[in-house]
Order: C-alpha cells, then structure tokens, then sequence
C-alpha cells in the first residue's frame, strides 16, 4: 500500500498548517523589520513625496466613483425595504451609518488593495528579481527603511483619509438619489443621519482604516520582497498581495468590529440602554 | 601578516533542502583579482552575495578585512559594508531614479557628502567609466545595456571602495563592450588598487583581468567530504592542468601560456 496517498489528506492538512503559521510568522518577522525601520527615522522628503502622490492623490478617482456608487446603491437597496415598514425616510441613518461604520471604510480599502498593494508588491518584486532591492544593501543603504517604511506610511496615514472620502461621497450620493429619484424629504435624511450615527462611529470606522492601511501595506511589501524569480514571480506576489491583504481586511474587520463594539459599551454602559429607549420612540 | 580582504571559512548556504554552498573556505587577499568560474549551478554567484553579506550563510564564518562580521554591530557592519562594491549582473540601477541620482545614490545615503561634492565625483566617475555627463538627466531605459553597466560601476565606484566584486560583468555584451568593461576593470585596479573578484563565465575576460583563479564544481555532482573548489592558483596552471573536470570547463579556450607570451 502506497502509504504517501493514505496519508495525504493528513500530509495535506499539515503542510497547509505548516505553511500558514511560517507566512505568519514571516510577516511578524517584516511587520518588525518594519517597526525598526520606522524607529531608525523618518524617510526623506523626495522618497515620500512621490509615495503620498502614488496613494493618496492618484487614488481619489477610484475612491468617489466607489463611494458614489455604494451610497447610491445602498439608497436603492434599502428603500424598498423600508418603505414596506413605512420608514423609507430614515434612509439616510441606514446609509449614513452603513457607510461611515462598514462599507466605507472596508470597500475604499479593498479597492486601495487592489489599485496601491498590487502594484506595490509588483514594484518591489520586480526591483527584487533584477537585484535592485540588493543594490540597496549593497550601496549601505536599509531597503526596508527606503522602499518599505515610506510605503507602510503612506498606506498608514492617507487610507482613513481616502475612507473619508468614501464616506463623504457615499452619503452625499445617497442624499442626492433619495432626494431627486426616491423622493424623500432631505430634511429627514439629514435628521435622522446625524440623530443614529455618533462621533464615536466615524472614530471606530477610521480606527479600522488605519489597521486596513497597516495590514495593506505589510502584506504588499512582504509579497513583493519574497516574490519568486521571474515575472510568474512577480505576477504572483501582485495577486497574492490583493487575496491576502482581502482577507487581512475581513478579518481585521470583524475582530476590530467586536472589540470596539465592546470598548463602547465598557466606556459608556448607559448607551445601551439609551439606544434601546431611542428605538423605542422612534 | 597581511590581514585578507576577504575570508570564508567552513561556509555553507542551503535553500530548501538543496544545499549550494558546504564547507567553503576561500581568502582573497588585498590587492589581488581573483575570478570564480564554474558551470551554471555551482554557486558562483551566491558565494559572492554570502561575501557582500547580500546573503547570510547557513553556517560557517565571513571575514571583512579580519572582522568576524557577524559579530559586527549592525552600525559597523553597514560602514565596513561601504568599503565593499558589487556591480550587479544586469548593472541593477534603480529604474525609477535618473543616471544622476542612481550614482549618486550611495553618497547621499551615506550622508557624508554636501551635494556640491556630490555632483564633482558623480560626473568624475562618469567620466572615468567613460560616459559624458549629458547622460545624467536620462533614465536607465533609455540607455544601452553596455552603459548600464558602466552606470552600475559608475554607481559603485563613487563611494571609493577597497574590494570590488564584479557578477558577469561581460554577459550579453558585444566583444567591444566586453572589452570596455574588462579595460575598465583592468583600470579600477590599477588606479585605486581595488581587490576585485569576479564570477565570469567569459574566460577571455579571466585572460585578460584575473591574477588567480577559482573553480568551483556543483555541490550536487560532488561526495559530502568533497572540496567544492576544484581549482585554485594562477591562470597559467589552469590553462596547463590536467584534471579532468577543469580541462571539461576550460576546453581549449585559453591560451596557453606559450602563446601568450608570444
């Protein structure tokens, strides 16, 4: 009996084990690499200053069509359903809160995984098959603190902004759809947007942002630093930076979604209670 | 006694489950150009990224000039590191960077230099490599492979350093750029007295540069206790040897030692 085939699904099991806590332990090892560049300083203007334009400016168009469309859709979605409770001028609390605690900032940073950590973990895996990524250790210099802080920062600091964006976008198309095509009072768009959503919200939907932006930025960089050689390598470590940096993002998501829903309600028990009696008025 | 440029002892470098390197040790001594050669495979140039520490060895022990470098602090070892040069394969220059700012590269990162300074040894360094400054401006897809080469010694040259490693330096090249570059290795040791080691396939260019050379022999196609190093000594016993391997290698490419002479 061929003992390697009765085995397999064990040895596959395994190796899948095996294979995930080494990716998890090697982007600890980078997220570290990453942190000591960060301490050794800053990056120099004219290395960031292109990298903030790359992110951040030359993403803006994707992020308004992206928080226009979800905040239209959301509108078209949501309507029937609430006017069948006769609530269809709440709308604007449903897609303002969607937006601003879930949709944004999760899809404006799929849409930043695809558009900034693809072409990331493309650019340094192409700098590292032709030994590029080399010659920077070679001239003395660190390629982490000169191709990958400046990269994490901009991920770091510019994705809540372009989530802001997003949000922004989205609820201001949302408002425009409900009003001119669905035919809700903008007044009570507004009312009850501004009544159901709270600081705390917007806070909680940033804070994600920013975890989103680390983990974007880590995953990109550490794919295209161990890319494989050649432009199966490269093409490889692109794709595998957008499924990985997908799954980060849900991930992160939902944990980040539990523990600051729990940090609300250590912070302010009354709000429990108060959401209840709010409900219960309304 | 002279201290080595260079020393690897008891070296070893696995990837996988294959090992490339096991139980190297090889000194290149300052002031000499020493050519590693051996078929594809057989570790040329990853012995020569264990030497610049682009690759640390599984075990086994570096020397830089008789500092262990793994006990170096990284500070340290990032400062002894500018004393050693690399001339990459495919001249490796940052695509993203003008000629200008991929020499300069080295001098602005180590931070030494004000940029006045700068600019005098990036166009002195063009020059020496012998390309005239109206190529500063251009980025390196715009110029040909053999200039990209010179940019690339260019690029290494410019923070002056003591030992000079040289990976193919003539591969895809023309013979008159092959020559340009082994004239100009030729030149880099006799004006700065540069210790150069260069891995080549080119044995013309080994002719032409190398005091001493190395041949390794696959790691694979050897016995545990075998020395990877099948040859070690000067061109004129490698062009008279009789070992078979190294006759396979060599063939009847090189000049005998006669004919040179005539």
């Amino acid at each position: 009996m061929d003992t390697s085939t009765a085995h397999s699904p064990i040895m596959l099991i395994g190796r899948l084990t095996q294979e995930f806590f080494c990716g998890f332990g090697s982007l600890t090892v980078f997220a570290a690499r990453i942190l000591a560049g960060l301490k050794s300083g800053l990056p120099r203007r004219h290395v960031i200053v292109p990298i903030l334009y790359e992110v951040g400016v030359r993403s803006v168009p994707v992020v308004l069509i992206t928080g226009t469309f979800i905040g239209m859709v959301m509108a078209v979605q949501t309507y029937q359903q609430f006017k069948m409770m006769h609530m269809e001028s709440r709308l604007g609390a449903i897609i303002t809160m969607t937006l601003v605690s879930e949709l944004g900032p999760v899809l404006a940073a799929t849409m930043l995984a695809g558009r900034v950590g693809s072409a990331m973990a493309a650019e340094l895996g192409t700098m590292r098959v032709t030994e590029q990524v080399h010659a920077i250790s070679a001239l003395g210099a660190d390629p982490v603190h000169y191709l990958v802080v400046p990269r994490f920062l901009a991920c770091v600091t510019l994705i809540p902004l372009l989530t802001a964006i997003a949000d922004s976008v989205g609820i201001l198309a949302g408002w425009l759809f409900s009003w001119q095509v669905l035919g809700i009072n903008s007044h009570h768009y507004w009312m009850y947007a501004v009544q159901f959503v709270t600081g705390w919200d917007v806070v909680a939907g940033l804070i994600k942002s920013v975890f989103f932006g680390c983990a974007i930025a880590t995953i990109a960089c550490r794919q295209g630093f161990h890319c494989g050689a050649g432009a199966e390598g490269v093409g490889r470590a692109a794709t595998q930076a957008f499924v990985l940096s997908f799954i980060a993002i849900l991930g992160l998501d939902f944990l980040l979604t539990v523990m600051l829903n729990t940090t609300y309600y250590l912070i302010w028990p009354q709000a429990v209670s108060l959401a209840m009696t709010v409900g219960a008025a309304s | 006694m002279n201290v080595p440029a260079i020393e690897l002892s008891g070296v070893s470098c696995v990837f996988g489950s294959q090992a490339v390197l096991r139980n190297l040790n090889l000194t290149i001594a300052v002031g000499e150009t020493v050519a590693i050669i051996g078929e594809s495979g057989c570790g040329k140039s990853v012995t020569m990224k264990v030497m610049m520490k682009l690759l640390s060895p599984t075990s086994g022990q570096l020397k830089w000039f008789g500092h262990d470098v793994s006990r170096l602090p990284s500070a340290e070892q990032q400062r002894q590191r500018l004393r050693l040069g690399y001339l990459f394969q495919g001249a490796a220059l940052f695509d993203s960077l003008t000629i200008y700012e991929n020499v300069a590269f080295g001098l602005r990162m180590a931070g030494r230099h004000a940029e006045d300074h700068i600019q005098d040894i990036v166009v002195s360094r063009l020059k020496e490599v012998g390309l005239n400054a109206d190529i500063v401006r251009k980025r390196p897809s715009e110029i040909s492979g053999g200039m990209q080469k010179r940019v690339g010694l260019a690029r290494a040259l410019a923070l002056s350093p003591d030992v000079m490693f040289y990976d193919e330096p003539t591969t895809g090249l023309d013979p008159v750029n092959s020559r340009r570059i082994d004239e100009l290795i030729h030149s880099v040791r006799e004006i700065h007295g540069v210790t150069g080691i260069i891995v080549t396939h080119d044995l013309r260019t080994v002719q032409r540069v190398a005091d001493r050379i190395v041949m390794l022999y696959p790691r694979h196609k050897l016995n545990e206790d075998d020395s990877q190093v099948i040859f070690d000594g000067p061109l004129s016993e490698l062009a008279t040897s009789q070992e078979a391997r190294v006759r396979e290698y060599v063939g009847d490419e090189l000049e005998s030692p006669a004919s040179q002479a005539a």
